[in-house]
């Protein structure tokens, strides 16, 4: 508060001693002016020092830990901390237990982002075609989706599919021929994880959707309409006309959903109960368990650089996207 | 649609219509469902949310649910820090993020680039990933079940947020009102603060309103920075899904009270939020 207090304080002096006499001609200060370079990095500077502070930081302190043994003996004082050298790296990556990790992670994130993308897409392309009112339900739908806490949805998913009380159960059963009662959804680690999938999955479509709607009124009408003539069907305008003007759009929510779905936590570690068991092990829960529950820092902190080193291409595809759109201005 | 087809176009029209609306409400229905079975089990006795027959509609309406998830664990202490903690980084963050994103919209300088994919790239870090040095950073700073550490905490995914938010309604501002203020005799900071401040205002407010409802959701740093006498709002329902034998009547009563709020409040913000969001993302 106060450092920002301050910077407010001293931008107006600085700004007025050499602009009020040599700009008045030139009013845009865009970057000519000789006094100008110092005042964006004044404005910059409280933000940048608490993102060095709370990010930069810790950020350092995660690769060190890496290549350090860490344990509850360091963690109460009593040892300082020992080089490990690469041996928590040679450990996780000889370990085949990881790989089923990374491989369970990739699978889950893929599947999460594909199915986040259709959904959004088509629900986003029916919101285009229904009449008003059916407009104002799903987006009330929507809405309330998006905002529901985290906590809150997985708690509501886990009594949706509760094996004895769920109402998904007695749901099913009333299909002719499907006996679901009694059946325990998280007693398999794929159907687990599909039944969080699902949750990740329906407080993500949301964003999707409304900004894919916004992206879609920007799609020239007079150009679908010109394919239409020319003979095209549904498909081939979507296919040629609406997809490529969409593509910037796509590619960022794309490129964000692999990073959230990447990270998800709370969804599995609550829905098991605190306790994942193996088979619902994700890269973000195994990093958790090995330093919090086995109080293996060393080790704790290579899986999570691992896992942002594995996340570093999806963020170079995103960030390539969002300086073109910056750039836009 | 040539002229011959005219007087054929609208009842075939409403004819597609009527199939996709059918689809649209299948939509609604199915996404509100989790939305609906929150109330629908809130409101009703909890021997009817055990009944192995489910009331869709609840027949009986009580409010028993929420005097026992009241009686389970103390809710108004969590809800008491969760509101400060996310008030305070609002504030800071909103402050702080103002003049960040004022000098990476309104200013060319050198190194604005580097800054501007800084400011992204931070956003990419997985908070999963930060919590083991973070949590050790704090422990050796002795903010360990502080509020303070968990607000210093918080600003590393509500300022770049904020940053990122801001600068798409400042650049949606066009430099020429400003640029008519200074010709006016304004000078550039007065024109900012009389011109381009009033218009930024309700952009502002959802920026804040949003980062509030992140923060106020956020359970991963609480669950671990915190300990059990401070938690927040979010642990305080985590522990009752964790508890041996949910009871999951008074859950959802819980699960009611912490997400109506939370829900109304996004209402409000929400379409201004899509604006600012998609600033410039799509430029016909």
């Amino acid at each position: 508060m106060s450092a920002a207090d301050t910077t407010t304080a001293k931008v107006p002096p600085v700004r007025q001693s050499p602009s009020s006499g040599s700009q008045a001609g030139t009013p845009a200060p865009r970057g000519k002016s000789k006094s100008g370079a110092g005042i964006p990095w004044l404005l910059l500077a409280p933000c940048l020092l608490v993102l060095l502070l709370v990010l930069g930081y810790p950020l350092i302190r995660l690769v060190t830990l890496s290549f350090q043994k860490f344990g509850q003996p360091q963690l109460w004082g009593f040892q300082e901390a020992e080089s490990a050298g690469l041996s928590n790296f040679t450990n996780i990556l000889g370990d085949p237990e990881f790989w089923t990790v990374v491989l369970r992670t990739v699978l889950f994130a893929a599947g999460a982002v594909v199915v986040t993308m259709v959904l959004g897409m088509a629900i986003a392309l029916l919101l285009q075609r229904v009449s008003s009112w059916v407009k104002v339900l799903i987006n009330i739908v929507l809405v309330a989706s998006w905002g529901m806490p985290i906590i809150v949805a997985t708690a509501i998913f886990k009594w949706l599919f509760d094996a004895d009380y769920g109402v998904l159960n007695w749901l099913l059963s009333r299909i002719p021929g499907v006996d679901m009662i009694g059946h325990n959804w998280f007693a398999s680690g794929p159907q687990g994880l599909a039944v969080i999938m699902l949750l990740v999955v329906w407080g993500a479509v949301p964003f999707v959707v409304i900004t894919l709607s916004a992206g879609l009124t920007q799609v020239p009408k007079e150009l679908e309409e010109a394919a239409r003539l020319d003979g095209a069907g549904a498909w081939k305008v979507f296919r040629y006309v609406t997809l490529p003007i969409m593509k910037p759009i796509l590619v960022m929510l794309t490129t964000l959903s692999v990073i959230w779905d990447m990270g998800v936590f709370p969804q599995v570690y609550v829905m098991r109960n605190g306790h994942p068991e193996a088979e619902f092990q994700l890269l973000t829960t195994y990093s958790f368990d090995k330093a919090f529950v086995v109080n293996d820092y060393g080790t704790g902190s290579a899986i999570a650089l691992v896992t942002v080193l594995l996340l570093l291409g999806v963020v170079a595809v995103y960030m390539r996207q969002m300086l073109k759109i910056g750039d836009v201005e | 649609m040539s002229t011959a087809k005219v007087s054929a176009a609208p009842r075939r029209r409403r004819k597609s219509k009527l199939g996709w609306n059918l689809l649209g409400l299948l939509v609604f229905v199915t996404a509100g469902f989790p939305v609906y079975w929150m109330l629908n089990t809130a409101f009703k006795p909890a021997k009817d949310a055990i009944d192995p027959d489910p009331h869709f509609f609840p027949s009986t309406f009580t409010l028993e649910n929420f005097k026992r998830a009241l009686d389970i664990a103390d809710f108004w202490g969590p809800v008491t820090r969760s509101l400060l903690v996310s008030s305070v980084v609002v504030v800071i963050g909103i402050a702080v993020g103002l003049l960040a994103a004022l000098a990476i919209s309104r200013f060319a300088f050198r190194g604005r680039k580097i800054v501007i994919v800084g400011i992204l790239a931070v956003q990419m870090v997985p908070l999963v990933a930060m919590i083991i040095p973070v949590f050790l950073m704090l422990n050796d700073l002795g903010q360990y079940d502080k509020l303070t550490g968990l607000i210093i905490t918080y600003l590393t995914f509500i300022l770049p947020f904020t940053v990122w938010t801001l600068r798409g309604f400042i650049v949606n501002i066009p430099k020429e009102l400003e640029e008519a203020a200074q010709v006016d005799g304004c000078t550039p900071t007065g024109a900012f603060l009389r011109v381009v401040f009033p218009l930024l205002a309700p952009g502002m407010v959802a920026t804040s309103v949003y980062g509030f409802i992140q923060a106020w959701n956020e359970y991963l740093y609480a669950l671990m920075l915190m300990s059990q006498q401070n938690q927040t709002a979010t642990v305080w329902l985590s522990n009752f899904i964790t508890k041996n034998g949910t009871e999951y009547a008074p859950m959802m009563a819980g699960s009611t009270m912490m997400a109506v709020p939370i829900v109304i409040l996004f209402l409000l913000v929400q379409r201004k939020m899509a604006a600012g969001l998609t600033a410039g993302a799509v430029k016909g």
